[in-house]
């Protein structure tokens, strides 16, 4: 019985056909890769060139600035103002109606075709462009109620605009608290309202802040709502009230880019540093707490 | 015997009228709650009315019939035409040259996350992919104007390209596209039972073979649905196309011509170019009706075929 043994040229490894597909599947990895890779590297040329073209404006003076039109005295500090006023509103108004919305579809509302219809509306506002948000608080805040173009007409006005994300969001992190906390709570004779507040609203609260931090950062950089509305003025003054005229520091770029000066140029390279980092700061902060909730 | 029942049933109607008090504060706070829901449902009622209560006057001017079918948008200069195609013109020459950029790319980082990746590629990729989502609008609109006109663009064509145009604008558009595509892809591609792959795997094909032949048909409906907001997210995209792709109405899809989008001529009435009452400040509703139903036929059609695909297997 001799056992045929294999001759000595025998491999595993593929020839002819299949080596070739097995060459080009190799291969793809790289191309897949390098194709992932573009948006990243523009990304990445995107923050060197501003960094490049407008470091040299970042000053202390910068901050402490009204517009001007002198490109050198011209700074951010009205726009900064005007942001955070527009922004802490916005927060109060979104926080509480997103919850209670999310609360509602996901734990009271009874399951018909009202509730549906109620989704398929959160999604397609959500999916609204934001100047159309910008062209409703033009004809509803600034005209009908006779708000003007002021920091209540504009955060009404973000308001409505991040308030489908933000529901999303919450139903979301609602939807992640595992039902048996709900059953135990009611078991023990909770009403529905205390199951909520004291077992669904705590568990789901990391996911909701992530949830609002990620619409809070969509709305610091919405610049067309606002020009909509009004907000594309010159502003030599501190905010102190709700009902002052204000500019934003995403429509105070877009003012100095827009200008045909290099000079304004910096202006804008060095406002969008600033924006930027606001942005990414809340996005990051959104990325932690997500990660460290994971569980 | 009867005072101890007394006192029972004293506890008793204690307790029940706590319950019933419990109760009354549950139907209050369920009223709250449906009270903050509506304001969604009346966002959207006031958006349609607003929309079209504001152009009805202008379709007393200017009829519904030249408006739909005339081919020239010259709002300031006589002779004075709003034939809205030369916008929607410049709206689909940006959605083109955009897709025809982020789709490729967009589905390439879908498949190499699904696919090829591993996990700690990804855990760095996949957050840089979607930081590209989260930069203002208004930044790429400056890159678009400065650094991807002059810096690139001006070098390649010479003078043939105008500074502001409409290639620029979808280049920066099919950046801010990218994740939108690629993410909603590849949540289809990651759905997409194992069963497949191994399957495949097991006759023979290479993990190029199972991505393209076996993983992207069987979520195909997925990666449509993320085209179609890709749509609707250009189609309303503001900022860049208003920066860096002019202000001249354009019935043409050459991505080197200036051109003028629905949203980017709706920012210029923005900005104060046209006095309040006058017939071109009452084109801004018009258009904006005309922009809000293209956005909403593309909204809802991905919302239907990511309907259909989430029942595929579960």
């Amino acid at each position: 019985m001799a056992v045929s043994l294999p001759d000595e040229n025998f491999t595993l490894q593929a020839t002819g056909r299949v080596a070739r597909r097995q060459a080009i599947s190799r291969a793809s990895k790289w191309v897949l890769l390098g194709a992932s890779m573009i948006g990243v590297v523009v990304l990445f040329a995107l923050i060197v060139d501003t960094i490049v073209v407008g470091w040299s404006r970042i000053s202390w003076s910068f901050f402490t600035s009204y517009p001007s039109r002198f490109a050198d005295q011209a700074g951010l500090r009205s726009s900064f103002i005007g942001s955070v006023w527009i922004l802490s509103l916005t927060i109060v108004f979104v926080v509480p109606i997103a919850i209670a919305t999310a609360i509602w579809v996901e734990e009271f509302a009874p399951k018909t075709r009202l509730l549906e219809f109620v989704k398929l509306n959160l999604a397609n506002l959500a999916g609204v462009p934001s100047i159309i948000y910008g062209v409703l608080g033009l004809a509803v805040f600034v005209r009908l109620f006779g708000w003007g173009s002021s920091i209540l007409a504009g955060s009404f006005t973000l308001f409505l605009m991040i308030l489908p994300m933000t529901v999303i969001a919450s139903q979301e992190a609602i939807r992640q608290v595992p039902p048996s906390l709900r059953q135990g709570s009611l078991a023990l004779g909770a009403t529905e309202w205390q199951t909520v507040w004291y077992h669904v609203l705590p568990g789901a609260l990391p996911g909701i802040i992530t949830g609002v931090i990620l619409a809070l950062a969509r709305a610091a950089g919405e610049t067309a709502a606002l020009i909509m509305i009004g907000a594309f003025t010159f502003i030599a003054f501190d905010n102190t009230s709700i009902w002052d005229s204000f500019t934003t520091m995403p429509i105070q770029v877009y003012n100095w880019t827009v200008r045909p000066q290099e000079a304004f140029r910096q202006n804008a390279a060095a406002g969008i540093l600033v924006l930027m980092v606001v942005v990414l700061t809340f996005n990051t902060a959104a990325a932690a707490l997500r990660e460290r909730f994971r569980n | 015997m009867a005072a101890a029942g007394t006192r029972l049933d004293a506890d008793l109607g204690a307790a029940l009228s706590k319950r019933r008090f419990k109760r009354a504060g549950e139907s209050v706070v369920k009223l709250t709650l449906v009270a903050a829901a509506s304001v969604s449902l009346f966002t959207t009622v006031a958006i349609v009315a607003v929309l079209v209560w504001e152009s009805i006057p202008f379709f007393q001017e200017v009829p519904v019939r030249d408006f739909l079918l005339k081919t020239d948008w010259q709002p300031l200069f006589e002779p004075i035409t709003f034939g809205v195609w030369e916008l929607i013109a410049g709206t689909m020459n940006i959605v083109l040259w955009s897709l025809v950029m982020a789709l490729p790319i967009g589905l390439a980082a879908a498949i190499y996350l699904s696919e090829y990746a591993d996990p700690r590629v990804r855990r760095i990729l996949k957050p840089l992919l979607e930081a590209l989502a989260s930069v203002p609008t208004v930044v790429y609109a400056y890159f678009a104007l400065t650094f991807v006109t002059l810096n690139v663009l001006r070098p390649i064509f010479g003078d043939s390209i105008s500074i502001f145009n409409a290639l620029g604008a979808s280049t920066v558009m099919a950046v801010m596209l990218i994740p939108t595509i690629a993410s909603i892809s590849e949540d289809a591609m990651a759905s997409v039972p194992r069963e497949l792959r191994e399957g495949a795997y097991g006759l023979g094909a290479t993990r190029l073979e199972v991505a393209f032949k076996v993983v992207l048909p069987a979520a195909l409906s997925g990666v449509i649905a993320s085209v179609l907001l890709a749509i609707a997210r250009a189609v309303g995209e503001t900022m860049i196309v208003a920066v860096a792709a002019g202000s001249t109405p354009n019935l043409t899809l050459s991505p080197l011509e200036s051109i003028q989008t629905m949203t980017g001529y709706m920012l210029q009435v923005g900005l104060g170019d046209a006095a309040r009452g006058s017939v071109q400040y009452r084109s801004l509703f018009a258009v904006g009706l005309s922009l809000f139903v293209i956005t909403m036929i593309f909204n809802i059609a991905a919302q239907l075929v990511i309907k259909r695909f989430r029942e595929e297997y579960d």
